[in-house]
Formats: structure tokens, sequence, C-alpha cells
């Protein structure tokens, strides 16, 4: 059963066609790593996964059940997690408040309910523990690494128990040390059942983590390849059209 | 590792932060402005033998009751990183508007429902325009601030009023009497400052309109309703003005459509030097109480210290930059 299948997804934006025909299936506990140069598609069909516009053809499945999404909130309660480039996170909160952040615990009586501090810090302790990240819950997001707010980002899908996290670009601007803690969290979500699309140029990166390489060229899906199968060269050549589609 | 290890250091991770509670505390922008404020007082009661007497306490802690209240709500709207330059007109059409109810023979009750209602008028469509219609805060309440300017001197005919019919003890107690010796004003300050600062620290409410003041994008991405927190602050924000003003008409004894004329400034003022940040994301109900106080103190300090009354716009207006370039040199 896969988490998600795509089948003849296409997109156009007035004349531009964005996507053509991309299908694709992702299974449980499956690292995808997703590639293009700038143009190629990429962040459209990561907004058509997430849910930020719908496709003007094809069909998005999940869990066997053809669905459609007219709003992020929407995929999220479907399963789906998309952690952002700029990580979508409120620098003046605290680590635990940015993970629970509009799914806040509280207790209380009838409408009197204030917040469950208590609850929040020890959860999101749990989920960096989890994840191996030092990253701390009362810790303002402000005075965090790269690293450290990718922790968070990715902690907030597994607060929700996300069976798909999709990652854009995650190591595009954070250092080396950094990269492979990233890569680290992407493992222990792997290693959790939870299936990682990742929206990469870093070749070291994909091919560091990916169980399978997915290459998109001008809106079409020219290659869908085990990684092990697969070459950075032969990618490379894929992405720039040198080799035409495997 | 035994079960054991494992949840104290889990513990130790929930607990642990980059600093301990006085590293905290020093790094608390509201802490340095009480420091601030303080001082001003010590020094005040040192250097001048009419500071530190109850009369004129009373008469200070009364003055800032009114601003304090309104920045309150001010506090509130610029946490999302909005302004509302239109409180000072609402508390002009508020105060009208229960000089005119009351002067008609209503009760007190009748006439502060009516300015509150107005206040909740002019906050639900300032926070419609800016959360619904996408428009600007600045230009929206700027706006505002003319146009409710004029329906004050629309419904008073610009004239003002001193004849509050049969409820006029009850307004006049409750802006100019006092509870415990301390002026009740000040009473409802402190009162709505314990609300703020608990709605602001322990609701979701709370933590929503920092997090839209922190990144409105990130904030919507998670399925916070964004609108309908924006319109909520913009119409609380009103609300404290027409508490504020009936509060003034029941002090001042009667009411002019001048009203809280270019008090928007003055509440701006305390709640920047008390640390709500124009960029939206923070801000805190104790900042706007002691900002507002400490405006004051500088004020009657300067009175008392016999420098000529001109020369207060000047340093108040100094604190303020003072204040926000302190927080600028703090944080790097």
């Amino acid at each position: 059963m896969s988490v998600l299948e795509l089948q003849g997804v296409s997109k156009s934006f007035g004349a531009i066609r964005a996507l053509s025909e991309v299908s694709l299936a992702v299974r449980p506990g499956e690292v995808i790593g997703l590639m293009g140069d700038n143009g190629a598609g990429k962040s459209t069909l990561v907004k058509i996964i997430g849910g930020n516009f719908a496709p003007s053809a094809g069909s998005i499945r999940i869990a066997d059940r053809t669905v459609q999404f007219a709003r992020p909130v929407e995929a999220r309660e479907a399963g789906i997690e998309v952690v952002y480039q700029d990580l979508a996170l409120c620098d003046n909160l605290t680590a635990a408040a940015n993970v629970f952040l509009g799914r806040e615990p509280t207790r209380g009586v009838g409408p009197f309910r204030v917040l469950d501090y208590g609850a929040m810090y020890r959860r999101a302790a749990e989920l960096f523990a989890e994840l191996k990240s030092e990253t701390r819950p009362r810790d303002l997001v402000r005075s965090m690494s790269g690293g450290q707010r990718q922790a968070v980002a990715i902690a907030r899908a597994r607060l929700s128990d996300s069976r798909l996290v999709l990652m854009d670009e995650p190591t595009a601007a954070i250092s080396v040390r950094q990269v492979a803690e990233v890569l680290d969290l992407i493992r222990q979500l792997r290693d959790r059942g939870v299936a990682v699309i990742l929206v990469s140029h870093r070749m070291p990166d994909v091919f560091g983590v990916a169980d399978r390489v997915v290459v998109l060229r001008r809106g079409r899906l020219v290659a869908d390849r085990p990684a092990g199968d697969s070459s950075p060269e032969e990618v490379t050549g894929l992405i720039t059209g040198a080799i035409e589609a495997v | 590792m035994s079960a054991n290890t494992a949840n104290v250091s889990l513990d130790d991770a929930i607990n642990r932060t980059g600093d301990g509670f006085v590293g905290r505390l020093l790094g608390r922008h509201v802490f340095w402005v009480t420091v601030a404020a303080i001082l001003a007082c010590l020094i005040m009661s040192v250097a001048t033998d009419t500071f530190a007497t109850e009369r004129n306490l009373f008469n200070v802690t009364r003055n800032f009751a009114f601003v304090g209240i309104v920045a309150l709500g001010m506090t509130a709207v610029i946490i999302t990183g909005g302004i509302d330059l239109s409180v000072g007109s609402v508390m002009g059409v508020c105060g009208i508007l229960i000089g005119v109810v009351m002067s008609a023979g209503y009760s007190f009750t009748v006439g502060a429902a009516a300015a509150l209602a107005g206040a909740a008028a002019v906050g639900l469509i300032n926070g419609w325009l800016i959360a619904y219609a996408g428009m600007p805060p600045f230009v929206v309440t700027l706006g505002m601030l003319s146009i409710a300017r004029s329906l004050a001197m629309v419904f008073s005919n610009n004239k003002m009023i001193y004849d509050f019919g049969p409820g006029t003890d009850l307004l006049l107690t409750l802006g100019g009497g006092t509870t415990f010796g301390i002026a009740n004003p000040v009473v409802i300050l402190v009162v709505l400052a314990l609300a703020f600062g608990l709605v602001l620290r322990w609701t979701r409410w709370g933590t929503w309109i920092y997090a839209i003041g922190g990144n409105e994008q990130a904030a919507n991405l998670t399925g916070v309703p964004v609108r309908a927190l924006k319109l909520s602050v913009y119409v609380l924000c009103s609300l404290t003005a027409g508490i504020a003003a009936i509060l003034m008409v029941g002090w001042l004894g009667a009411v002019t459509t001048g009203l809280g004329q270019t008090d928007e400034l003055r509440v701006i003022a305390a709640s920047v030097i008390g640390g709500a940040n124009l960029m939206g994301g923070a801000g805190t109900a104790l900042g706007a109480v002691v900002g507002a106080a400490l405006i004051e103190v500088i004020r009657n300090s300067l009175l008392l210290l016999g420098v000529d009354a001109f020369w207060q716009g000047t340093f108040v207006g100094g604190f303020i930059i003072l204040a926000v370039a302190f927080e600028r040199f703090r944080r790097r």
C-alpha cells in the first residue's frame, strides 16, 4: 500500500504547463530524492502535494483513497507535513510553542482553558530526544542553529504522526555539520516508517539518504530509479537533458 | 543505561534553557524599563520633598491609568504587527456617546453600553478592513482617526456636555472616586493588566497573536485563524479606549469633542517604551503599564523640578527613542 500515489498529475498556469502527467507512488518508510533544475516543476509538485493548490488534471490518492485539498491544513490532516524551505517557524516563540502551534494542549474546566505548558515541554522534549537532536523545548527559535530549526519543523511532523514528510531544500542554507544533522533526522523519520520526499539540489545529500531518485525536467518525470542503480553522473545528465530518460 | 537515568536526562532537557532565571530576567526589556521607572521615582523622592507625597502619588497614578488602560489594547495590536492610530478619536466619540445618552435621561448602564458598543463598532470596522480586506493598519486607522473625531462633533453638535442626568453620581464616582484610597481608574487598570497578562501568557489566543507577529505566514500554514484573531485585537483595542473614555468623563465631570486628542501618541509611546516591538511579535501587559507610568513620572518630575512645561515633549520623545535604541544595542 502506498502512503501517496500520484496519477497523471498536471498543472498549468495560464498557457504555461508547469507539470505534465506526473505519476509517482511513495511507500511507507521510503526516502525519495526529488531532483531537477530550477523551473523543472519541483516546487509546483511540492505545493500540489502540500495542498497549496489543486492539480489541473490527474488524481492524488492517500492510503488508496482519492483526495482533494483546498487548503494546506487539509493536507496536514491527511497526514502530509511540509517542511518549508524558510521553515515557517516563529522566531519569537519557543521550540515547544512552534512544535505545537495551532494545536496547543489545554487544561481547565469548560470554557476556561489554559495552555498546558507542562505537557507541551514534556512531549516536545520526547520528540527531540527521539530525533536525537539537542534542541531544548524552552529555547527561543531565534537563538537556534539551522539544524535545530529543522529539528523543530520535523518534530512538528512527528507530533501529528504524519505518514509523509515533504522537505523543500532543507540543506540549502546550512553548514556542513548541520547537513549531517538534518540527514540524520531524515533517517530517524524513515526508521519510524515515515516516508520522506526530499527536494534538493545537492547530489551528495540525495545519494546519502535516498532510496529512490526521481528526476523532473521541464515538468515531466524523466526518471524514477533506485538510488543504488543510479549515479550522480547519470542524474546530472537527466537533469540537464544530456540523458533523455531512463 | 537504565530507564531511570533516561528519565532524568529527559527532565533535564525539559527544564534546561540557554540561561538561568537571572539571565532570563536580565534579558527582558520590561525588567529594565521597570528598573528605570523605580530609579526615577527614588531619585525624585530624594531630590524633592513634593514627589513622594500621598497627594502627588495619587495624581501620578491616576493620570497614567487612562493611557495605561488603552496601552494594554494597543500592545495586543502591536504584538500582531499592527498599529491603531484611532484610539484617541475613539476616546472622543465614546466620551460624547456616553455624555449624549446620559444627558438624554438614560442611566449610567445604558450610557456606558452605548459608548462600548460604539467602540466595538469602530474596532470591527478597523479589524475587518485590515484582516479581511487586507488593507494596511496605518492607513485604515488613520482614516478612522479622522472619522471618529468628526462623528464626536456630529453627535454632540460640538457642544460641551456636563449634565449627565440621573446617573451622574455613579459616573463621577467611577471615574473620580477611590477604592481603599486608590483612584478607581488605577484599580481598573490593575485588574485589566492582570487579565491581559494572564490571557497573553496562558491562552491559545495569546500564543497565537505572538505567532502572527512573529511569522504570519507560518501561523496561517499551521491553521491558526489569523484573520479572526487580527479582527479581535482591533476590537479589543477600541474597547480599552472606550473604557478609558468613560472613566475620563467621570473624572473630568464634563466632556468635549476634544477628549483624547493626540492621546494615540502617548498610548503608542507607552507600549513601545514598555517593550512592544512595532515590527510585531513582542510586548507585554506589564510593559504597557510600566511604559505609561514612566512617561507620567518623567512629566511629573519635570513639573516638580520647575522645568518649563514646554520641554516635556522633548523629554518624553527622547525616552521613546532611548528605549528602542537600548533594545537595539542589547540584542547585538
